[in-house]
């Protein structure tokens, strides 16, 4: 996957956003600037021991004021290491609590987000915000902040030392700081440049793996190893070329960087040998001064290269900004959230009983990201208790009015009644709280069996898990498995078939007992027994329940009051059974299909 | 997590040393770059300490011989004026030295690496690429791709980084351990004493810790699918109206995570500190042993300041050398687990194995095969006559595919286990390369890469003209669905916004495979998505085309089976019957229940009726 690149200027606005969320911190922030302004200090500090020991006993030749000396050394090694320890405790307070806001912050917000954004965004990008940007954002700021601000201390501090040791020595060490700065500016625009593409070439490389694997069958079949191996070398070609390239600049840029402060070095060496010869220097000063001079440059150098990382990070900002600045397509009014209360404070007791009729009155409707209107001026009333039944071929449309009616799309004209009512009168969770979902791919989430079927109905007792697993013979699911209600399923629920997904789902929907039940019917095989109990589940969840099938089996399809016909997009055909049946239309084709599919399984035993 | 087998040591060295091939002169010349830099930079302290003491002051010149020679050191020390440049230039030489070195250790470096990088992953690839089929059912590709991308780069990290480092740390303390004992032993022995005291506590912390990093990573392995799970099930998130719910179990993982690393970074945090006090005792011990020597008259002042510099210089190394030490101990698990992969045998074709065109019958004769201890097929035999059409109809899991694979040999039988043949030679004895090129073979889900539509329509002749992939296409009634699409032939599959519904998959596999043009083509159920329409007008075009080829049809519809020459009719791995439509539907069995069922009149009024077949 390929993450958009942002290659805008520095742009202050985007960093501004970061000030409400940051400022929750300010002790912390507070914090940072002493504990690290004291270890600058203390850096700066320790180095005159060692020009006091020649100063003070070496050329004295005395050993006298020794002990005081190493106490006083010890004290501010002391110093030092709680100044260092405090830092590092509070920088991954700010790191981690920073990074657990803004992922509330997103996660909160994503959970309003509407289907247009979750049907046109892939699931890793939305993770990638969530969890690496986040995480970068706040690993930035509670480390290379401090390190700059550290930096910048020590630097100053340094100088300010050197200034005071010998002013005129100072200033020429501080010509060769420009040279640095301007160097490090020039290479960092580059060396981030090449990093972004060797980052991205890495990401073809996984994407390339993936499809060599995923693929193996067929390019065993088309005998066509050695063609994608080739392709897969040009593509470690190109990442080794990249890799190289973007080493090569750093391998130029850091030794320069080295040998414009050995440059330093030299000038203090030969300006201040001079100054000893003429006695306007002593002798340990020179020696402290060069110290410092080599001390020095090193900072400057990771200073440099830090802040243009850090200004890097304006893309990851713009990335999880971008997220929270997204408007959710469907919203509750005002007015509703008083009355009904919002997704995480509702008023149930405002809540009115649903019967289950739907009806839509009028309706056109377009998908946000598509040009043309899938549906135009339908109506359609679906007295409650009704099953209805959607068929047509695969990416033919037909979740598109299930999408409708369970509002996770609203109607681009017209509206859409529930019990008479425009749905948009009455809050979303009051809808969903009255439906029922069972997916094509049966979504199940990591946690025991018993957690899954309680996420119907959170209040539910263990009897009630238990006789709703049992309605739909859930509960053959968990004998099967050694630890019974409390294996857990995996990720996903990758550690059960499609079947027993679809069972524990069934159990799910059936606990939270829905007026409006959808289910989304598994095109792939199932083995004969299980298979029976799914059909079973199906009949006892369409009872009394208005019901959306997007069907594909025909025993499924003929259980329906009415059958809606998609093709293209587009809703062709509408009836019962035997209307659509001697029309001899489209229907008739697919039922013909798939009735010569069905019948010779069943012959066939499967 | 299985358990992984361990390879033994010997074989982790001999997979290191096959990818370091045609990158050892590079590792080399980084080693030797490192170091030589290293050796450039510490005689810069010397010439400093050189020019303080014996130029501006006037104690003896105490300089490796290495220096003593280059250095004109008593003409310096006659005229000090003159002897500051020479010492500047010196230090500036030396430098310049010191960093050019650096460059070439950085690229060699990077060449090394990326060397390595690149011939393991072509190695791991193209194994990949040629283990058998029954390897990539037993293995899942996100664990693959795992050892592939994590586990790759651990051992990168570890052949390349680490290595260097270590050798060059070593190299460093050698070096620096002799300059400095021959300024003064008892000041050298306060450094030594520091050194295991410094490194020990570094790797031991490492090795302590690791089950906190570990605790840390799992709770943001459980954070990262929390926020996952409720992104792919967004659908029942909102079904249910748990958006609530939700919330509170990723802000419980997110506040868990959050706090197991402020625990661990209260830990981290003490270890900085220790090390940095550690570093700086150190440090210390050596002022206060030199300047006691100083003052016993056993070192000058430029040798005290050399022993400072080297002594400090010496400080960091010791600490990292720890961690990292210990940090080479994980390779050894990423060893075991990409070596796992290329210890697998890949395909291997029969000695006698020869290429040959694919011409006659072909024959399964007494074929029964069964993957582990499940059987599939038993005693199979039937004979498909070269240029003929011939149908198999079978229930899921009645074997069907597997006689495809077989024919294929996706998967080869055994000993024991039958012979298939064609034109009288096994294909055990027809080199699998051979014997693929002229095998077509559309699956029921037919994948395709995520390449331009052309690309994958001309996988196996990136050569062919124009006009014949378009008629491939054209037959496989596709062609016009590719032109509606905005960038017709140059589409790619897959991207953002282009999916091609199953049917449209199917027809460009299928046209794919016309465009191979084999002597043998094998339908796979391929036609299961395209409506009846097309699918008629698919084999109509299908029949102008395959004029001499061997056509084998796997197909539920009677309309389909019924133009074949003959017709196989699979149950439960056995044959059940075989013979023509005509002969079929003369006989009572499954085939002409089902011909019954699909095709005959009084059915078709049931249909109408609605009813129950």
């Amino acid at each position: 996957m390929e993450e958009q690149e942002y290659t805008k200027a520095f742009d202050i606005t985007i960093w501004k956003r970061l000030i409400p969320i940051l400022k929750v911190y300010k002790g912390a922030f507070a914090g940072m600037i002493v504990f690290n302004s004291l270890t600058a200090v203390m850096d700066i500090l320790i180095p005159l021991f060692q020009g006091y020991a020649i100063r003070a006993f070496i050329t004295k030749d005395t050993l006298q004021g020794l002990v005081p000396f190493i106490v006083a050394y010890v004290i501010v090694l002391l110093i030092q290491f709680g100044c260092v320890t405090a830092f590092g405790r509070n920088s991954m307070f700010i790191e981690m609590n920073f990074g657990r806001d803004m992922r509330r912050d997103l996660f909160h917000h994503l959970q309003n987000l509407s289907f247009s954004y979750y049907n046109v965004t892939p699931v890793g990008f939305i993770l990638s915000r969530v969890m690496n940007d986040t995480n970068r954002i706040a690993g930035m700021i509670a480390w290379q902040v401090p390190d700059i601000l550290w930096a910048l201390v020590y630097v100053g501090g340094t100088f300010l030392a050197m200034l005071l040791l010998n002013w005129k020595l100072a200033i020429l060490v501080l010509l060769v700081v420009p040279a640095i700065a301007i160097l490090t500016w020039k290479f960092q625009d580059k060396i981030l440049h090449w990093n972004r593409i060797v980052r991205r070439t890495n990401s073809r490389l996984t994407g390339a793996f993936n499809e060599g694997i995923t693929g193996a069958k067929t390019i065993k079949t088309l005998s066509t190893e050695e063609r994608s191996t080739a392709d897969f070398e040009s593509l470690t070609g190109e990442m080794y070329h990249a890799a190289v390239k973007a080493e090569r600049l750093n391998a130029v840029f850091i030794p320069m960087v080295l040998f414009a402060s050995s440059l330093a070095v030299a000038i203090v060496l030969l300006r201040g040998g001079y100054m000893v010869l003429d006695q306007a220097l002593e002798i340990a000063t020179l020696s402290v001064f060069c110290t410092y001079a080599v001390g020095i440059f090193e900072p400057i150098q990771m200073t440099a290269s830090s802040i243009a990382e850090f200004i890097s990070l304006q893309a990851s900002i713009e990335r999880v900004t971008g997220l929270l600045d997204e408007v959710p397509t469907v919203i509750d009014t005002p007015a509703v959230i008083e009355k009904y209360g919002d997704a995480f404070h509702p008023k149930r007791e405002n809540w009115e009983p649903i019967r289950g009729e739907i009806e839509f009155r009028d309706v056109t409707f377009r998908y946000p990201d598509g040009g043309e209107n899938v549906l135009e001026h339908f109506n359609l009333k679906i007295p409650a208790g009704t099953t209805v039944a959607i068929v047509g071929e695969t990416g033919a449309g037909k979740s598109t009015l299930v999408n409708l009616a369970c509002r996770f799309f609203e109607p681009t004209e017209g509206q859409i009644l529930v019990d008479g009512r425009d749905y948009r009168e009455r809050s979303q969770l009051w809808l969903h709280s009255n439906i029922g979902y069972v997916l094509q791919n049966p979504h199940l989430f990591s946690g025991s069996i018993r957690d899954n079927i309680r996420y119907g109905r959170l209040d539910a007792t263990e009897e009630e898990i238990m006789a709703a697993a049992k309605a739909v013979s859930a509960d053959l699911v968990a004998a099967k498995l050694d630890q019974g209600w409390d294996s857990d399923v995996g990720e996903e629920g990758d550690r059960l078939s499609t079947g027993e997904k679809q069972l524990i789902s069934f159990a799910r929907a059936v606990l939270a007992d829905p007026r409006i039940f959808v289910l989304d019917e598994a095109t792939s095989s199932i083995d004969t027994q299980t298979e029976q109990y799914i059909q079973n589940a199906i009949d006892h969840l369409l009872r009394d329940r208005t019901s959306f099938l997007i069907a594909h089996r025909l025993s499924t399809i003929r259980k329906a009051d009415l059958i809606l016909v998609v093709r293209d997009g587009k809703i062709v055909e509408r009836g019962t059974h035997l209307e659509l049946l001697r029309k001899r239309g489209y229907y008739h084709d697919l039922y013909t299909k798939q009735f010569a599919e069905e019948s010779a399984a069943r012959v066939l035993g499967n | 997590m299985e358990t992984q087998p361990k390879l033994p040591w010997r074989d982790k060295l001999g997979l290191i040393l096959r990818c370091l091939q045609g990158n050892i002169q590079f590792m080399i010349a980084t080693v030797l770059c490192s170091c030589g830099g290293m050796l450039f930079h510490s005689f810069t302290p010397q010439v400093i300490g050189f020019t303080v003491d014996s130029v501006l002051d006037s104690k003896a010149p105490d300089l490796p011989a290495v220096l003593l020679n280059l250095l004109p050191v008593d003409r310096m020390r006659e005229n000090p004026a003159g002897a500051l440049w020479t010492a500047a230039a010196a230090v500036l030489v030396l430098e310049l030295l010191y960093c050019i070195l650096a460059y070439f250790g950085r690229v060699t470096m990077a060449k090394a690496s990326e060397g390595f990088m690149r011939k393991l992953r072509n190695t791991l690839y193209a194994h990949i690429e040629h283990l058998p089929f029954a390897w990539h059912t037993a293995h899942s590709t996100g664990d693959v791709i795992q050892r592939c991308t994590s586990d790759v780069e651990v051992i990168r990290q570890f052949v390349c980084h680490n290595f260097t480092e270590v050798v060059r740390t070593l190299f460093l303390i050698v070096l620096y351990l002799t300059l400095m004992l021959q300024k003064n032993l008892a000041v050298s022995w306060v450094c030594i004493l520091f050194m295991p005291i410094v490194g020990l506590s570094s790797g031991l912390f490492y090795r302590g810790i690791g089950s906190r990093f570990e605790a840390a990573d799992r709770a943001e392995g459980e954070l990262t699918a929390c926020a996952q799970e409720n992104f792919t099930g967004v659908r029942v998130v909102r079904a249910f109206g748990r958006e609530a719910f939700e919330v509170e179990r990723f802000n419980q993982k997110n506040e868990r995570f959050s706090n197991l690393w402020i625990k661990l970074g209260n830990l981290l945090s003490v270890y900085w500190a220790s090390g940095t006090l550690l570093t700086a005792l150190q440090v210390m011990a050596v002022i206060i042993a030199g300047t006691v020597q100083c003052v016993s008259g056993n070192l000058t002042v430029g040798g005290f300041t050399i022993l400072v510099t080297y002594g400090s210089g010496l400080a960091w190394p010791v600490r990292s050398l720890g961690r990292v030490l210990s940090d080479m101990s994980k390779a050894g698990v990423s060893l075991d687990r990409v070596g796992a992969i290329l210890n697998a045998p890949e395909e291997q074709d029969d000695p006698e194995a020869q290429d040959m065109a694919l011409q006659g019958d072909i024959v399964f004769q007494n074929v029964s095969f069964g993957y582990g201890s499940q059987k599939v097929l038993e005693d199979v035999s039937f004979t498909i006559p070269a240029g003929s059409t011939f149908a198999i109809l079978g229930g899921t899991g009645s074997g069907k595919s597997t006689l495809v694979h077989l024919l294929d040999r996706l998967y080869d039988l055994s000993e024991g286990q039958g012979s298939i043949t064609i034109g009288g030679t096994d294909i055990r004895k027809i080199r699998r390369k051979c014997l693929r090129r002229q095998v077509g073979l559309v699956l029921q889900e037919p994948f395709l890469f995520s390449k331009s539509i052309r690309d994958n329509i001309a996988a196996t002749r990136p050569e062919a003209a124009k006009e014949e992939l378009r008629s491939a296409a054209v037959a496989a009634a596709v062609d016009e669905a590719i032109a509606d699409l905005p960038q017709g032939y140059d589409t790619v599959v897959g991207e953002r916004g282009v999916t091609l519904s199953g049917g449209q998959k199917q027809r460009v596999a299928i046209a794919r495979m016309l465009l191979q043009n084999t002597p043998i083509m094998v339908f796979d159920d391929s036609l299961s998505a395209v409506d009846a329409e097309t699918d008629a007008k698919i084999r109509s075009a299908l029949q102008d085309r395959v004029k001499g080829a061997t056509v084998i049809l796997i197909s539920h519809r009677v309309n389909t089976l019924m133009q074949a020459d003959r017709i196989l009719v699979l149950d439960s791995g056995k044959v059940s019957d075989i013979g023509t439509h005509a002969e079929l539907i003369s006989r009572p069995g499954i085939y002409r229940d089902i011909y019954d069922i699909q095709m005959s009149a009084d059915d078709r009024r049931l249909l109408e009726e609605g009813g129950e077949a």
